[in-house]
């Protein structure tokens, strides 16, 4: 556009030039200007019956912006037609509007949250399994860890939980995938969905990819991002709908264990309570040491107890080797 | 920085990663934790933006120092 001739709200007569536009190869500094002849007034036309509603482009965007339903605004242009400053009366108070968001929000995450676990309960026959694992190394490895780092570069035990997890799964396919069309679809790799509980209520559990592959600090940095954009309502919808198992970590709230429903159409969850010191027997001498029991709820269409029993097992040995996760 | 200006900033930075704590609602010497719903992630923010105000570097180990709002404010103080 070379100029623009006439503002947006303003209002002018039909047949006013509005703006200037410049053909292909032409140059605003050396384009000629063509005379634009000033037009007569026009008295406005009295308001006609129309059936289509007026609405000019400005008001209409104007509209979108804000969120505005056009249905409601009355117009005060010619024809009745819906002007920007008509558009602008109807403006909700921004709080008010992010309330209405927020409580609109919430009343679908809940009945989404009720679809899914419905389903599960309904259509998964889930087991349970779960196996109290010592933490004293992973505890001490940490610990040592995080000392040697600045704070902006430390590490949560949840990251440690979560590669743990995934690297289990490599093998033990049947925990992870889906169950479609009558049968379990296993993935090879291990997108996995983290439970995040957002403050409004509700909870969400997107997926962070290829957790397998990727290092303590890529998954730190991964997780960190995650829960900050699931709270600020910025996840993206690949990370919503391809997780391709669950874990969730109810340990904050200071539970023992934690025993999930499966989000189908994924075939197992795995849950970790709070790591706590709790009495330990290690080659026969009762001692004191950080434990936490974690869990699995698995589909036994896809798989079965001797199987799981095998992963929480698997998980509970790669967490005796926090160095190597 | 005076105790008040430094309390102001805790409390800001709580805010941000609660916004739905009541300040008047907070007493000083009961475990902010017990108060407020922070996991360790929201904790971690919490303190690497206490951080990043005061140049603290804030090791993991003194974490367990830093329970209550007025010790938190002792700290930076």
């Amino acid at each position: 556009m070379r100029e623009q001739l006439v503002k947006p709200g303003e209002t002018v007569p039909v047949g006013t030039t509005l703006a200037l536009l410049l053909a292909p190869g032409e140059d605003a500094a050396t384009a000629v200007r063509p005379r634009i002849a000033p037009l007569r007034p026009v008295a406005p036309a009295a308001a006609a019956p129309s059936a289509r509603r007026r609405i000019s482009p400005a008001a209409r965007k104007h509209a979108e912006d804000l969120g505005v339903d056009l249905e409601k605004v009355q117009g005060s242009g010619p024809q009745a037609a819906v002007t920007v400053e008509d558009v602008e009366r109807m403006k909700v108070p921004a709080n008010e509007q992010k309330e209405e968001i927020e409580k609109a929000r919430a009343l679908n995450m809940r009945s989404a949250i009720a679809a899914a676990m419905g389903r599960s309960k309904r259509e998964i026959p889930h087991y349970y399994l779960s196996e109290t694992v010592p933490m004293l190394r992973a505890s001490e490895w940490l610990a040592q860890e995080n000392a040697k780092r600045p704070i902006t570069g430390r590490l949560l035990m949840a990251v440690l939980q979560l590669k743990a997890v995934a690297l289990a799964l490599g093998k033990f396919p049947d925990l992870n995938g889906f169950f479609r069309d009558g049968a379990h679809v296993p993935s090879a790799a291990a997108h996995v969905g983290v439970a995040i509980s957002l403050r409004q209520g509700g909870l969400v559990a997107p997926a962070i990819h290829d957790v397998q592959a990727k290092s303590l600090d890529e998954l730190m940095r991964s997780l960190s991002d995650l829960v900050k954009r699931a709270r600020a309502g910025s996840l993206r919808s690949s990370e919503m709908s391809d997780p391709t198992v669950t874990v969730t970590n109810l340990g904050e709230g200071g539970v023992e264990s934690v025993f999930a429903i499966i989000y189908p159409p994924q075939v197992a969850i795995v849950g970790f309570g709070t790591i706590a010191e709790r009495p330990w027997v290690h080659a026969g001498e009762l001692r004191v040491a950080p434990t936490v029991v974690a869990s699995l709820a698995a589909d036994h269409r896809a798989s079965d107890g001797h199987r799981g029993a095998l992963f929480l097992a698997e998980i509970a040995r790669l967490l005796q080797e926090p160095e190597k996760l | 920085m005076d105790r008040t200006a430094i309390r102001q900033q805790v409390l800001a930075e709580l805010k941000r990663i609660a916004p739905e704590l009541e300040e008047g609602e907070l007493k000083e010497d009961r475990p902010l934790r017990d108060q407020i719903d922070l996991d360790s992630m929201d904790w971690l923010n919490f303190l690497v933006a206490l951080h990043e105000r005061s140049g603290k570097e804030i090791p993991e180990s003194e974490y367990k120092k830093l329970g209550t709002l007025s010790a938190i404010v002792d700290y930076l103080a």
